[in-house]
């Protein structure tokens, strides 16, 4: 919503469809049963309602909210929070190419870059088509294969601008895709559900691409003295990347615009509250 | 960088334990677990008290491998007994920092090792729920977690009376959502019950007040996965690896310019110098700029910290942080400045707002930054950049504004002159397409 509030409220989100509120409803309730408090499930619920739509709708806020006794205020407070939750409709396919630094100085840049052109969208766009958007990602933490595309969070290792481009045209064109580490691609709504919990049941989903990818078994092969050190055999897709010149060298760190977020309402009272800087013992990433 | 003469023994040097059989036939699978001593040491964790297996892990000098190398054994024994009050064991498998890569190929290799582990943790903190708090852009992991805790239910680790020890455990995968932020443990307690993740004023601690205020462990994946070989060879076995405050083994993740990036696992205090000679170096024709021993959030080194014991001491004393043993290898092309504008970036995107030293000091680095790399920046802006990072220092709610003034203050210190030829010279003076994985593939054979 990118209207000017003329000071109206929203009208409340529509509910879904008496069927569809149903079956959601018996997913919801498995999803609660696995915590000893209601709450703890809105971050799976989010999911569900993601896995429904492709993005958490307002009604699929409102759902989660009449479930769980919360506001549609607190709901949307954390659903705006995680970047993972889409806030308007997406494609079938959410390419995101690593643009943190290792991936970048590896060519993430430049295959963001090219995708652009590419594609003819922007950060966060979605081809005409529907299939695919297109995204910069964070650390995904598979740096020992960089650059990494993960699409619908599955991975795709050691990309080149070739590779990303092949890609992303399979996709439009409905071709099967096998990630490098992951299951053949499903759906960003499938991928959704799994991520509420709820198992992939396709058959060989779970073994596909084996135990561990090239770079994750350097270290042993070495210690059992299986390979010579130097030897690099990690190109994907059955591609050696060719000597072609480099595009992306603008490199400018440009493409990080906000997200707009949901409008708050400047009468609330409420401001910041609880003492801070407080110095503490320092642990970082909570160990 | 000069590589040492004398040959390495790769052998010798590395000590593969969690990834000793991620080459087999179905890794992560209970039976090829079970073939690999799996679930041993669980049995002889039961055959002691909870209190004697607590001291045992204690003995053992396992230290946290999440960041910040706090004893685990004693995490554990901070949890009050008698209370009456559920405790809770919470993984962090929130895997963010940047060039942070082990607990993901850990888990999709070989999960079974994370749930050993959690049961033995229970019964030593009894606790009959447990979370594995995912990351959710991982979703390969999470399915290989998903079917992993179904095996181990219904093999009887999980569940009612685990293997007759009396101990009920629950373990619930969680799949987070997206926030760098959760995988401080008091922010991914908070989103873990259903809030926005942003961290908590301590104390109280986790370990008094955690989950649904309850007494709450919270440990880092390879810490807890450490656990079950520990149990089964023995806390001597585990003491002889390492050194006296930094014993055992731990895994090491090598990425960037380097000729084979991955993942390395041996005993702490091997050099950095050590896992390039054994692996190839640098790609060929090119020297180690700048590297972090930990991730973004530990200040980085230099070729002149080649020699530095990788452990919790070693790290420390040389002015950085073993952190995640992230080893993150940049060559001589690339831009120290356009890699700490990343970095800082990414702080900014993740800081959660709560306080306001980190919030707009993210903020206000990345708009300096940003005009330095464009060759806009003005002589007074390097100070600039070291006072804002000196007001987020130390000064933020917790440690993520530690981790953003880091890169900061180590590049100023070691390439100030860099960041200098961008004011003077009005603009990088790098070419990104020298550091792309694929810019030498056209001299290959001469390198």
């Amino acid at each position: 919503m990118t209207d000017v509030s003329l000071g109206m409220p929203q009208l409340p989100a529509p509910d879904y469809p008496a069927d569809v509120r149903a079956r959601l409803e018996a997913d919801a309730r498995e999803v609660v049963a696995r915590y000893p408090d209601s709450r703890s499930a809105l971050l799976p619920l989010l999911h569900l309602v993601q896995s429904e739509e492709g993005y958490v709708s307002r009604t699929g806020m409102r759902f989660c909210a009449e479930v769980l006794g919360l506001t549609t205020a607190e709901v949307t407070a954390v659903a705006t929070f995680y970047t993972m939750y889409r806030r308007k409709p997406s494609g079938d396919y959410q390419v995101g190419v690593c643009t943190n630094t290792l991936c970048a100085v590896m060519g993430g840049d430049a295959i963001f870059e090219e995708l652009q052109q590419h594609l003819g969208v922007g950060n966060n766009g979605t081809t005409p088509d529907g299939k695919v958007t297109l995204e910069h990602i964070e650390c995904n933490a598979a740096c020992d294969f960089a650059p990494v595309v993960m699409v619908n969070w599955e991975f795709f290792d050691n990309q080149t601008p070739d590779s990303a481009k092949r890609l992303v045209d399979d996709l439009r064109a409905g071709r099967p895709v096998e990630p490098t580490r992951g299951a053949p691609l499903c759906t960003y709504k499938e991928t959704a559900r799994i991520l509420a919990g709820f198992p992939d049941e396709r058959p060989g989903a779970v073994e596909a691409t084996g135990g561990a990818g090239p770079a994750s078994l350097v270290g042993l092969k070495l210690a059992k003295g299986e390979t010579a050190p130097g030897a690099r055999v990690v190109h994907p897709r059955g591609e050696a990347p060719r000597d072609r010149p480099t595009p992306g060298s603008g490199h400018l760190s440009s493409h990080d615009a906000p997200q707009p977020t949901s409008a708050s309402d400047p009468r609330h009272p409420s401001g910041p509250v609880g003492p801070a800087g407080q110095d503490g013992p320092v642990t970082e990433e909570g160990e | 960088m000069t590589l040492a003469p004398e040959m390495t023994s790769p052998d010798k040097l590395l000590a593969p334990v969690l990834s000793a059989f991620w080459d087999q036939p179905g890794s992560w699978t209970l039976e090829t677990y079970k073939r690999h001593e799996g679930y041993e040491g669980l049995k002889k964790a039961l055959a002691m008290t909870p209190d004697d297996l607590i001291a045992y892990v204690k003995d053992s000098g396992l230290r946290g491998r999440g960041g910040a190398g706090f004893p685990t054994g004693m995490k554990w024994q901070f949890i009050p007994q008698g209370d009456g009050k559920p405790h809770y064991l919470v993984v962090n498998a929130d895997e963010s920092e940047p060039g942070t890569c082990k607990d993901i190929p850990l888990l999709f290799a070989n999960p079974h090792s994370l749930i050993e582990g959690i049961v033995i943790a229970c019964y030593a903190i009894r606790s009959s729920h447990a979370f594995i708090y995912l990351r959710g852009e991982v979703v390969p992991v999470l399915r290989r977690l998903h079917e992993a805790v179904r095996e181990a239910y219904a093999a009887g680790y999980l569940g009612k009376d685990v293997l007759g020890s009396g101990l009920d455990l629950e373990l619930t995968v969680h799949a987070g959502a997206g926030a760098y932020i959760c995988g401080e443990e008091t922010a991914l307690l908070d989103s873990l019950e259903g809030r926005r993740g942003q961290p908590r004023l301590r104390p109280p601690f986790p370990a008094v007040a955690g989950l649904y205020a309850c007494p709450t462990v919270v440990n880092n994946v390879e810490s807890i996965a450490s656990v079950p070989a520990i149990l089964n060879r023995g806390k001597d076995w585990f003491r002889s690896m390492g050194s006296e405050k930094s014993p055992g083994f731990t895994l090491y993740s090598l990425s960037g310019h380097v000729a084979s990036p991955g993942q390395y696992e041996a005993p702490l205090g091997i050099t950095l110098r050590q896992l390039l000679d054994m692996s190839g170096g640098m790609r060929p024709g090119h020297r180690l700029k700048f590297w972090t021993p930990g991730g973004s959030s530990t200040p980085m080194f230099t070729d002149e910290h080649l020699d530095v014991p990788l452990d919790y001491e070693g790290v420390g004393a040389a002015g950085s942080m073993l952190g995640t043993k992230a080893l993150q290898c940049f060559d001589e092309t690339t831009c120290v400045v356009r890699a700490v504008t990343r970095w800082t970036e990414f702080y900014a995107h993740e800081s959660c707002g709560k306080c306001t030293p980190c919030r707009e000091g993210t903020y206000w680095l990345v708009q300096l930054l940003r005009d330095i790399e464009a060759g806009k920046g003005s002589p007074g802006d390097l100070d600039k950049l070291n006072d804002i990072a000196d007001n987020i220092n130390g000064k933020s709610f917790c440690a993520l504004g530690d981790g953003a003034a880091s890169p900061i203050f180590s590049s100023l210190k070691y390439f100030r002159d860099e960041y200098e030829q961008h004011i003077t010279g009005k603009g990088c003076p790098f070419d990104p397409a020298k550091s792309t994985a694929w810019a030498d593939n056209h001299v290959e054979v001469t390198a």
